[in-house]
């Protein structure tokens, strides 16, 4: 079974950290990740919003090359170029004239053999994962999906949409305790990052807002947009909420390398606005209320 | 020499339109055989059927063929008219030229081609058709009804006033349904149990009806009029003859904390228990689950303490055999429970709870005797959120029907909040509002005009708690989907309306169709809503699609009128369609070597063995033969057979091989 | 040049897989016409031989329809059936008769859609595998 690795654009701009904390973890765990050769920009939101041929094509090229690479599956970490890559391989099996349409558009036969995975389900499919932790990483965490991991749930078919568990699975097997919140998969903001900041700096910050009154640690994200907004943004965020918020967002590969006791540095954790920093107390899950009853949250009157 | 007679229907247009009906007539004429062949607008019309018994008489015919809609539809229509026509009815044969040609294809070559090939595969198997008379039977006049919610009692009271025994047969240990759990009905805020008790009790004391509760249906077997049911008798460990109904073991009973299952899970009862103060029959059953001598061979003061000594702790189920002639399924529904709604809090969250549950609650006689409270804390809450349509018309959930009751159900349960808290702030979220019944849109108006019931339109997306309260997030598309957040005290869900559990197990059990969502299917939906496909079993209520109880109790006398129709009769007319084991003249006798495949294959075991014998009594050989009582005309033991030596009337060898013959082998003379 | 356009002999049960093609019908579902429904009481009524008859005159494809597992009307009809489907199937392979030429389906009385469904994905598939021409050779070894 040979896994091929599609980085995407943003890995290899604002999203280095979540690339380097991911080659640091495949090189703990033994696992080869080959990037697929050749490859170009899935097209994003751009392509689809411009032009169907060349939202299908971008990707096609993409999953032509791994399969010509003879991969048979690949990993793509970033939720936007997982979403594009699937719903590409989903409509060009469904469609055959589309596909051979397509396939005439890149220049090769476009088979749809090659899977596409997504950075849980890769992580999922390490066996013995837990036999790996050096350091679990104790914290009461807040898994954040976002959008593009689980929707549209009729394409990708992965995890529960409306209130997935499979981070939180994932980072229990790291020694972390996942809380139960209600923001699991409500919008960040998305691409209105840059033209319409404010309403990131809003919804964004409703996110960081129940996820620090259920009293997490840490925000667990597995997309850079996710990350772009909830950490990059946190100035706005800030500014909007007048008061400062201190909870840090990281990667999922890079509080799995913190449990495999990888160097916080080699994990890129440096790179990120707000400090991950997090203090000495590990008073675990039991001061947190988690579901029914009418108690108060800490820090709550 | 064959003389068919064929008649091509135009079914208004419903045929002519697609299907070249001149030229398939024409086309049937060449068939060698054919002595007679006409097209029509409407064959099963009046003077339809008439020019069909006119050519029979004048033209000697020998069969008929009437190319027209489905046999399922027409074909005793037609039978009846050769009949009457002094032609035997089994000599009429239908070719489906309707549901299974004109309507399903465009208008082409093609088509009518298709046509022909039919009513030619018709008039082949025709030619090889024989006479066929009826069986008599006779018929059983007791009736079963299965489930003892509104509509089984309906139906039960509906049979046994005309003069019929009628079997009730209820799982729960009291008859009532999910009535007998609300606490006022829509849209006259009747108190629910105060209607019902009376039929319950008439039912209890009708000299015609036989109660079976706390049983369910073992087995079903035979046919229509000659039904034998077991029944299993589940034991309640008491000796309901000794029984008075005192009540003194359910006062002492130590288990206390079980949760009710009439209550919903609202409530706590007893391990002996009855489940509400006018159960029938008012009789304890010991729950052997949480029973502590059950489980751990202690207590027993029930036993004690008992001044008839009426307790049976071995008492064991016990099944009865009962003969029946017609069977009423009256099963009724559930709503949906489980983790379906994780963005709802549903089973998360105390304090969100479904429609039966806040019947419960508003039931004078509920666990917090007709106030409402939150589960959580025992708070009145002050402000409650109905969402309407909770898993209903939603594909994403896998219920795309409309569950019927909920938009009325909501509004009583919004006026009812309102009534018992004067202060209280419900608000509504919908999609539409469905109030199709007499004085149902009054209703409704009422409780937006009058009790001041918010109503939002919008889906709501999310439910949350914060700081003690549910936060639920929907939007006002009214206002131009402007995205709303009620901070609410409590939540009423109105879940979708669902099969009962074991839906599936009952109709395969008593052989009748079910939909994709365990709903049993009528026979017709439009003009057969109370039969089945399954002769003599019949439907009443929501197991058949959610319905309200005017609807359930309408349907239910229905059933029962089709059971009383049935009764009526002396005794049942079969239709000879069964098989028959050959016989010819001695040596041979029949072509069957005895070895019995057939016997062993038939689910009614309807094959017996009978044994040939010479005329000095010396046995010859034993033979299969069929009983014409017993057998449904499946064929499985025709395909079964080595020798060839069974065959079914109306689907023989003869007729069957014809068909495919015909079908395939286009005639030059036909195009 | 036309179209090679199939011919599909279809066996079915009268009170499921009958019923289904005539919601069908009152649904309007369109479908395409090389398909003709012969009536049985019950699939377990269907001789196999009848089949291979179909193919020796002419059949390019066949459907067997019934319903489903547990749901039979006659209880058990649709187990023999399928017992019989499994042994026949191999015999078919036997004689070289490609099994792909023959659909064995469950289609309940409320699925008209997957009735419609299966006549065209059927139609579709014996149009790609081509006419039957073998028969020919059957006739000869007297199966006609």
């Amino acid at each position: 079974m040979k896994t091929g690795f599609y980085p995407g654009c943003s890995m290899k701009g604002s999203a280095r950290e979540y690339s380097e904390s991911l080659l640091a973890v495949a090189a703990a765990l033994g696992r080869e990740l080959p990037e697929i050769p050749d490859w170009n920009c899935c097209g994003a939101t751009a392509a689809h919003n411009l032009n169907q041929d060349l939202s299908l094509a971008l990707p096609a090229r993409i999953l032509a090359a791994a399969e010509k690479d003879g991969m048979d599956e690949v990993l793509v970490p970033c939720a936007a170029c997982y979403s594009r890559l699937s719903v590409t391989r989903y409509e060009l099996l469904q469609d055959e004239d589309l596909r051979q349409k397509i396939s005439g558009l890149i220049e090769t036969n476009y088979r749809g053999s090659a899977k596409v995975l997504n950075i849980i389900e890769w992580l999922t499919s390490i066996p013995d994962l837990e036999t790996k932790i050096k350091a679990p990483f104790a914290r009461r965490v807040a898994c954040y999906y976002g959008c593009l991991l689980v929707r549209p749930a009729g394409i990708l078919k992965f995890d529960r949409p409306e209130e997935p568990q499979s981070m939180d699975q994932l980072l229990k097997k790291i020694g972390a305790t996942p809380l139960d919140w209600a923001f699991k998969t409500e919008c960040c903001g998305a691409g209105f990052s840059v033209s319409r900041t404010d309403l990131v700096a809003k919804l964004s910050g409703l996110i960081l807002d129940d996820a620090v009154a259920r009293g997490a640690e840490a925000v667990i994200v597995a997309c850079p947009m996710c990350h772009l907004n909830l950490d990059l943004r946190r100035p706005q965020i800030e500014k909007r909420a007048g008061k400062k918020i201190n909870i840090p967002v990281i990667y999922i590969t890079q509080a799995l390398g913190l449990a495999l006791g990888i160097a916080p540095k080699k994990l890129g954790l440096q790179r990120h606005t707000v400090a991950v920093k997090f203090s000495q107390s590990t008073e675990g899950a039991a001061n947190v209320a988690q579901s029914s009853g009418s108690k108060t949250l800490p820090g709550e009157k | 020499m064959a003389r068919i007679g064929v008649f091509i229907c135009h079914c208004g247009e419903n045929i002519s339109a697609t299907v070249d009906v001149q030229k398939v007539a024409a086309a049937a004429a060449r068939i060698p055989g054919v002595a007679h062949s006409v097209d029509y607008k409407y064959m099963c019309s009046d003077p339809g059927q008439q020019m069909i018994k006119n050519a029979i008489k004048e033209k000697n015919l020998t069969g008929v063929v009437v190319a027209a809609c489905s046999p399922r539809m027409h074909e005793p229509t037609f039978r009846r008219a050769c009949a009457e026509a002094g032609l035997n009815p089994f000599l009429c044969e239908m070719a489906n030229i309707r549901e299974h040609c004109s309507w399903v294809h465009e208008k082409s070559d093609a088509t009518t081609n298709k046509a022909i090939d039919l009513v030619r595969m018709m008039i082949e198997k025709v030619k090889k058709s024989k006479a066929l008379l009826p069986i008599k039977v006779p018929v059983t006049k007791t009736a079963l009804v299965l489930g003892g919610g509104i509509a089984g009692i309906q139906a039960s009271l509906d049979i046994a006033n005309t003069g019929h025994q009628v079997i009730l047969v209820e799982k729960e240990p009291s008859i009532g349904g999910h009535m007998s759990q609300l606490s006022e009905t829509f849209p006259t805020l009747d108190c629910s149990q105060c209607i019902l008790t009376p039929r319950m009790v008439e039912v209890a004391q009708h000299p015609n009806i036989t109660l079976y509760s706390y049983a369910e249906l073992e087995s079903l077997e035979g046919f229509i009029g000659n039904f034998k049911a077991r029944i299993r008798k589940k034991a309640r460990s008491l000796d309901e003859k000794l029984c008075t109904g005192c009540g003194l073991c359910i006062q002492k009973c130590p288990a206390k904390k079980i949760p009710s299952e009439f209550d919903a899970n609202m409530g706590i009862r007893t391990a002996i228990y009855v489940p509400f103060p006018q159960a029938i029959p008012n009789k304890p059953v010991i729950d052997r689950g949480h029973c502590t001598y059950y489980l751990k061979g202690k207590c027993r003061l029930c036993e004690k303490i008992c001044p008839t000594q009426a307790i049976r702790f071995d008492q064991e189920d016990e099944i009865i055999a009962v003969d029946v002639g017609a069977v009423v399924l009256a099963t009724g529904f559930d709503i949906k429970h489980g983790d379906f709604f994780p963005e709802y809090g549903y089973g998360k969250y105390k304090d969100i709870i479904d429609g039966l549950q806040f019947e419960r609650l508003a039931s004078a006689s509920g666990p917090t005797l007709g106030e409402i409270r939150r589960p959580s804390d025992g708070k009145i809450p002050e402000t409650v959120v109905f969402v309407a349509c909770a898993g209903s018309r939603d594909p994403a959930k896998g219920i795309e029907y409309c569950s019927k009751i909920c938009c009325m159900y909501t509004a009583k349960h919004a006026m009812l909040y309102k009534h018992k808290v004067h202060e209280g702030k419900p608000y509504v979220f919908y999609m539409d509002i469905r109030a199709g019944g007499k004085m149902y849109e009054e209703f409704v108006r009422r409780a937006m005009e009058e009790d001041g019931v918010q109503y939002i339109r919008g889906r709501v997306s999310r439910i949350y708690e914060r700081n003690g309260k549910l936060i639920v997030k929907g939007a006002d598309t009214l206002l131009g989907a402007r995205p709303m957040e009620i901070q609410a005290d409590m939540v009423v869900l109105a879940t979708a309306g669902v099969a009962n559990a074991g839906a599936e197990e009952l109709a395969q059990k008593v052989h009748i169709s079910y939909d994709a969502y365990y709903f049993y299917s009528e026979a017709h939906p439009k003009l057969r809503p109370v039969e089945t496909n399954t002769a003599g079993i019949f439907l009443a209520g929501a197991c058949q699609a959610p319905k309200d109880i005017p609807e359930s109790v309408a349907q239910a006398s229905a059933a029962a009128s089709k059971v009383a129709a049935l009764f009526s009769q002396a005794e049942l007319i079969r239709e000879p369609l069964i098989a028959v084991v050959d016989r010819s003249a001695p040596p041979l006798y029949s072509t069957c070597v005895g070895c019995f495949l057939c016997q062993s294959s038939c689910p009614y075991q309807a094959i017996e063995k009978e044994e040939i014998r010479g005329r000095d009594g010396q046995l010859i050989k034993t033979v299969a033969k069929v009983n014409p009582g017993l057998c449904q005309g499946c064929g499985t033991c025709v395909a079964l057979c080595r020798s060839k030596s069974i065959d079914i009337q109306g689907f023989s060898h003869e007729q069957v091989y014809s068909e495919v013959l015909a079908l395939l082998n286009r005639r030059e003379s036909d195009v | 040049m036309s179209e090679f356009q199939p011919k599909i002999v279809a066996f079915v049960c009268n009170w499921c897989t009958y019923a289904g093609a005539d919601l069908t019908g009152t649904s309007r579902m369109k479908y395409s016409p090389q398909v003709s429904i012969i009536r049985f009481p019950c699939t377990g009524r269907i001789d196999f031989m009848l089949l291979l008859k179909a193919f020796a005159n002419g059949a390019d494809g066949i459907i067997v329809s019934g319903c489903h597992p547990n749901d039979c009307h006659y209880t058990s009809g649709n187990f023999h059936a399928r017992r019989r489907w499994i042994l026949f199937r191999g015999l078919l392979d036997f004689m070289g008769i490609d099994t792909r030429r023959i659909e064995f389906s469950w289609i309940s009385a409320a699925e008209g859609a997957k009735w419609a469904q299966l006549v065209n994905t059927t139609a579709e598939n014996i149009r790609k595998l081509g006419p039957f021409a073998n028969y020919e050779k059957l006739r000869h070894q007297g199966v006609s």
